[in-house]
């Protein structure tokens, strides 16, 4: 299986399936926070007592860090690979080629994804499962008042709406280019895919920014 | 002189190849890897010699003179490929292709050589498909057929508007998988510029790089010369910028008999000239002619005001149209060969019924068609040379007819072979548009393909054993004998004088003067005075260049102006050879029209008693007149007609 | 309707491989709108020849679109402005009076320059060695009829095999990558019954010659698409990736 690392095929596989496994991520992070607009209660329960510091959760973290450690690993190198093969020499004239904006930018699309996580990893997850798994005191069980506090603070939602609308590039792009990259399309599904692709990132992105301004604004909890 | 041997097996025709098939020599596959070959060109011919005769075992080494075999001319191709597969049964037979392409070619073709392409043909067919050349399809999954110039069956095979492309991807395909298996050695950016003797035969070339300038010397027991034809000689052709006859050509001074010069094909369908800066004439498939309908006003008033930009192709009224291939040749009509389609848009021109700005174009209209299959089937079949079109002329095909003109396209003429394809110099092999062989006076369309694939995949492959079977206990030869050093020497000199020279005029202004001349004088139709003019004027184009042409660089580099001098400088006496057999040929055959000998309706008028031979002429020195030899044509089986199109 | 126009062209001149390279701008008059962009460069070379100077060496042949020899990135663009063609069959028209035309050689890492604006597109060639074939010798065919293949499938194969090899793909592409080149040839031979029988062997071996050649990973930007001039579609990208993922599984 080195071909997986060696062949150019192979390392685009990799970044194809960690991609779409990250997307599949994204729906189930994106019902956890509907959640949470309807009940406070059930959000924490879910929060602690299914996924919490149990070892299921835990293993589903090592995993969705995988994920995301060798997405990142794999657009570094794809990236740089890309770039020594264009040569030393650019063109002096930009290029006029009509493609994709978001195609173009993946990288640093994914490096502002990549700066966003840190932010969010340290207000969310290192304040709850982290703290929780290594013992540091502070834990929060709270999750849906953590969620609540963050959230009402205006810089925050500023940010967190930016670097939505950059996931939204970056997956508007990256589902169908996963699955062309694994070999699943043609003439016919290429439109079929792109409008599916803007059909995943929008209901994503649309969903996250949705549960964020209804934080921000206090509509949650609703069904208490 | 060299007594001519055409080697013409004995035997009733369907038979003499399989004859010769049976009693030729052999080369076993343990002595086959001590011989070399060396295939120049790597086109149809060259691409498809070089592979098969690498997959047989010999050691082959290819010259190229692009970047890579694919971009060699045959790529250019459009309409198809002919072969006698009888598919749409329709009545075609080996002897119907046979008899319609020596007919075609005005009865000017050796009869064994043309049956033996037209047997061949359907192996080539099986080949191509086999290599994954995607030829067009019936919906039954089956191939399909069209119809072509000359011809009153389907018999082309064809892939879209490609056909050419297609079949070279196949040959470079079959090239690509022989220089991995370490078959064959593949050179691109090499221009041969000068043949290697030893001892009476052919044991090498003088190449240069194109990419480092530096002069290479190549030896091997046999050469094979599949460089394409001298059509650039006209400066204006369909050919490709690198087409030349500088290989052929340099063959024929080292003694090489050169056969018919004068035979070169005008192909009627080609987008008209528009200016003096234009480089090349691009033509359009004669498939067009299928669906097409050519035709010029009736009225000479009403070509006029087209002329002048008054009135529009449009609003001339169907009554006041002149189709006149319809109406000269009622039985072929628009589908007439080549030869005759051109010189009737000629006559229509001369008599000031063109079209254009010039006037020098007639309509080939397809709004008949768009009614009668619908625009969709019109863009299915055409849609691609359509876009050509409105790409170069600014002009839609769909919405206004399109104007073409004849323009020089191909030479029947080349190096003389005998049935074996060898030339007079043992070892020295010819193949494709290079040699003279098969297309006599006029190719007809579909017929290019056809001949270089058969000649390389099908023909040289066996004969070339029957030359090669004498020279296994030959061993390799140095590239340090006296006559590499001669040879290389000659042509350093020859390089440093053309540089030396410095004087004013760039290579293509002088180019342009020569193509003038062969145009005017030398091109669709000819008489005495004209050529004699010309004969004149060529000396004065050669002076010209020899005193005032200027290159600048240096010769040891990348120099796309000394490689294009070094050709001009040949392609002047190519012209003067052309101009010398066209006045020597005091009759009309084909691609040949001697004004002074046409019928009452401006048809050829062969003199059979008198020309029904091969001109073969040889070098005999700088300053010396050439001596013109005769190859019998002696008809056995096919009785001479005169060519009749319109019942 | 088609003017003279009054130009200048700023062209990438470089002696030789290893040489250092710089921009050159030359004025041109009174140029016919319909003539070729390659005669225009003609006439340029025309106009320096006569000035004394070098002219500039730029790859063509055929001139008429099929031959896949020129190429010349112009203006941002691979094959200059205009759609589905190739540098040859761009004309004068596509520019006005008073432009000035940026005019610059393939620029990839498996492109290396030769001179001026002519580059060594050898790695195609050992790319098409590597596989681009199907494994027949000469002679002992079965009959072209024996094996019907579905029009649809036919006219496919013939859309992928249409490509040119002018390396434009390779020259839009940010990344450098020859991904559409290969799928073209892969995908062609593997939609024909004749290419199936080592359709895994071809899909690998051609993709790990052109990996080994430098050119970059294919992240589906979609400007070799865009570019070429022969409209290969993506699509055979996606059946490469298909063909070659299948290969490697099933080893």
């Amino acid at each position: 299986m080195s071909w997986l690392i060696k062949s150019s095929i192979g390392r685009k596989l990799i970044q194809s399936i960690s991609g779409l496994f990250l997307i599949l991520f994204l729906l189930f992070h994106l019902s956890m926070n509907v959640v949470l607009i309807f009940s406070h209660e059930t959000y924490d329960f879910l929060a602690n007592e299914i996924l919490g510091a149990n070892w299921w959760a835990i293993v589903g973290t090592l995993v969705l860090g995988l994920g995301v450690v060798v997405h990142i690993i794999y657009a570094v190198i794809l990236t740089l690979q890309n770039w020594i093969a264009r040569g030393r020499n650019r063109y002096a004239s930009k290029s006029k080629t009509q493609v994709a904006w978001s195609s173009k930018n993946m990288f640093v699309l994914g490096v502002f994804i990549v700066l966003f996580l840190f932010i969010h990893m340290y207000q969310m997850w290192y304040q709850m499962q982290f703290k929780d798994l290594f013992g540091i005191e502070g834990v929060r069980h709270d999750g849906a008042q953590l969620v609540v506090d963050v959230l009402s603070q205006t810089w925050v939602l500023i940010a967190y709406v930016v670097a939505f609308i950059a996931l939204w590039f970056h997956l508007n792009h990256g589902f169908w280019s996963a699955l062309h990259t694994v070999g699943w399309n043609n003439d016919i599904w290429m439109k079929r895919l792109k409008r599916l692709g803007y059909f995943v990132s929008t209901l994503i992105v649309l969903g996250f920014i949705v549960v964020a301004f209804a934080v921000y604004l206090g509509y949650t909890n609703l069904l208490v | 002189m060299n007594k001519i041997d055409s080697k013409v097996p004995k035997g009733p025709l369907a038979e003499k190849w399989t004859n010769y098939k049976n009693s030729q020599k052999l080369v076993n596959p343990a002595n086959k890897r001590r011989l070399d070959v060396i295939v120049v060109g790597t086109g149809l011919a060259g691409a498809s010699a070089a592979a098969t005769l690498g997959e047989l075992g010999f050691n082959v080494l290819n010259f190229c003179i692009q970047d890579s075999p694919r971009r060699a001319h045959s790529i250019a191709a459009q309409g198809g490929i002919n072969a006698a597969k009888n598919y749409p049964n329709d009545g075609d037979s080996v002897y119907r292709l046979f008899y319609d392409t020596i007919k075609g070619g005005d009865y000017r073709a050796r009869e064994a050589n043309v049956y033996r392409l037209a047997e061949v043909s359907n192996s080539i067919i099986d080949q191509c498909v086999a290599q994954g050349v995607p030829f067009a399809r019936e919906y039954g999954g089956l191939l399909a057929n069209r119809s072509f110039g000359g011809a009153q069956v389907s018999r082309t095979f064809y892939a879209r508007g490609q056909t050419g492309q297609q079949l070279l991807l196949g040959a470079y395909s079959a090239l690509c998988r022989a220089v991995n298996r370490k078959q064959v050695k593949l050179y691109t950016r090499y221009e041969m510029l000068d043949l290697v003797i030893i001892d009476g035969r052919a044991r090498g070339i003088i190449a240069r790089n194109l990419v480092t300038g530096k002069l290479e010397r190549f030896a091997a027991h046999a050469v094979v010369i599949a460089t394409g034809g001298y059509g650039n000689t006209f400066f204006l052709s369909t050919n490709a910028m690198t087409s030349n006859g500088s290989a052929a050509w340099q063959c024929y001074k080292k003694g090489a008999w050169f056969g018919n010069p004068c035979m070169a094909q005008i192909h009627p369908t080609c987008i008209p000239v528009h200016g003096e800066f234009q480089s090349k004439l691009t033509l359009m498939s004669e498939s067009l002619r299928n669906d097409g309908r050519i035709w010029v006003p009736k009225k000479i008033e009403d070509a006029k005001a087209i002329q002048a930009g008054k009135l529009k192709p449009t609003q001339i009224k169907e009554e006041d149209r002149d189709y006149y291939l319809e109406r000269r040749y009622p039985a072929f009509g628009n589908l007439v060969p080549r030869d005759v389609a051109s010189r009737a848009a000629k006559e229509r021109c001369d008599a000031g019924y063109g079209v254009g700005t010039t006037g020098l174009a007639v309509y080939l209209d397809f709004a008949e068609a768009i009614q009668r299959l619908g625009k969709e089937v019109v863009e299915e079949r055409y849609g691609n040379l359509f876009q050509m079109y409105e790409k170069i002329v600014d002009d839609n095909p769909y919405e206004t007819p399109m104007m073409i003109y004849p323009a020089i396209h191909y030479t029947m003429g080349g190096l003389w072979v005998d049935y074996e394809l060898m030339t007079n110099i043992p070892g020295l092999f010819a193949i494709g548009e290079a040699n003279f062989s098969d297309h006599g006076a006029n190719r007809l369309g579909a017929s290019a393909l056809m001949q270089g694939l058969a000649d390389g995949y099908f023909i040289l492959p066996y004969t070339i054993q029957n030359y090669l079977a004498d020279q296994i206990s030959v061993k390799r030869f140095s590239t340090d004998l006296p006559e590499f050093e001669q040879a290389e020497k000659g042509l350093n000199d020859r390089i440093e004088r053309l540089m030396s020279i410095q004087g004013k005029h760039s290579v293509d202004s002088i180019h342009k003067k020569l193509g003038h001349v062969m145009w005017e004088l030398v091109g669709m139709a000819r008489d005495e005075k004209g050529l004699k003019e010309a004969i004149v004027k060529l000396k004065e184009v050669k002076e010209d260049f020899w005193t005032n042409v200027r290159i600048p660089g240096k010769k040891g580099d990348f120099n796309t102006e000394l490689e294009k001098a070094l050709r001009l400088a040949d392609f002047i006496e190519i012209g003067e050879l052309m101009a010398h057999d066209a006045l020597d040929r005091e009759e009309s055959c084909g691609g040949h029209f001697r004004v002074e000998h046409q019928t009452e309706e401006g048809e050829t008028l062969r003199h059979d008693d008198k020309f029904a031979y091969v001109s073969i002429w040889e070098y005999r020195g700088e300053d010396k007149a050439p001596v013109m030899y005769k190859e019998p044509l002696e008809y056995e089986f096919v009785v001479r007609e005169q060519r009749n199109y319109k019942s | 309707m088609d003017k003279d126009i009054n130009i200048k062209v700023k062209v990438w001149r470089q002696n030789g491989p290893k040489e250092k390279g710089r921009f050159e701008t030359y004025a041109l008059k009174n140029i016919s709108q319909g003539s070729s962009f390659l005669e225009m460069l003609d006439i340029l070379n025309e106009q320096l020849i006569n000035e004394g100077k070098i002219p500039v060496a730029f790859d063509h042949d055929c001139r008429e679109g099929i031959c896949g020899m020129c190429s010349l990135y112009i203006n941002g663009h691979p094959h200059g402005p205009d759609g589905e063609i190739t540098t040859c069959q761009l004309h004068m028209r596509s520019f006005n009076d008073g432009d000035t035309i940026t005019i610059e050689p393939w620029r990839s890492a498996g492109f290396p320059i030769i001179k001026d604006l002519v580059v060594d597109r050898t790695a195609f060639e050992k790319i098409m060695q590597a596989g681009g074939y199907v494994s027949v010798n000469t002679g002992g065919i079965p009959d072209a009829n024996a094996i019907p293949i579905p029009r649809d499938k036919a006219e496919l194969a013939m859309d992928a095999a249409a490509c040119i090899g002018c390396g434009a793909c390779v020259a839009a592409c940010k990344n450098g990558s020859a991904m559409l080149f290969v799928a073209a040839k892969v995908s062609q031979l593997a939609l024909l019954p004749q290419g199936k029988p080592e359709a895994a062997r071809r899909a690998k071996s051609m993709v790990a010659k052109m990996d080994e050649l430098g050119f970059g990973n294919c992240t589906n930007t979609g400007a070799c698409e865009v570019e070429c001039p022969k409209n290969i579609s993506i699509s055979n990208i996606a059946r490469l990736n298909r063909e070659f993922l299948k290969a490697k599984f099933k080893d």
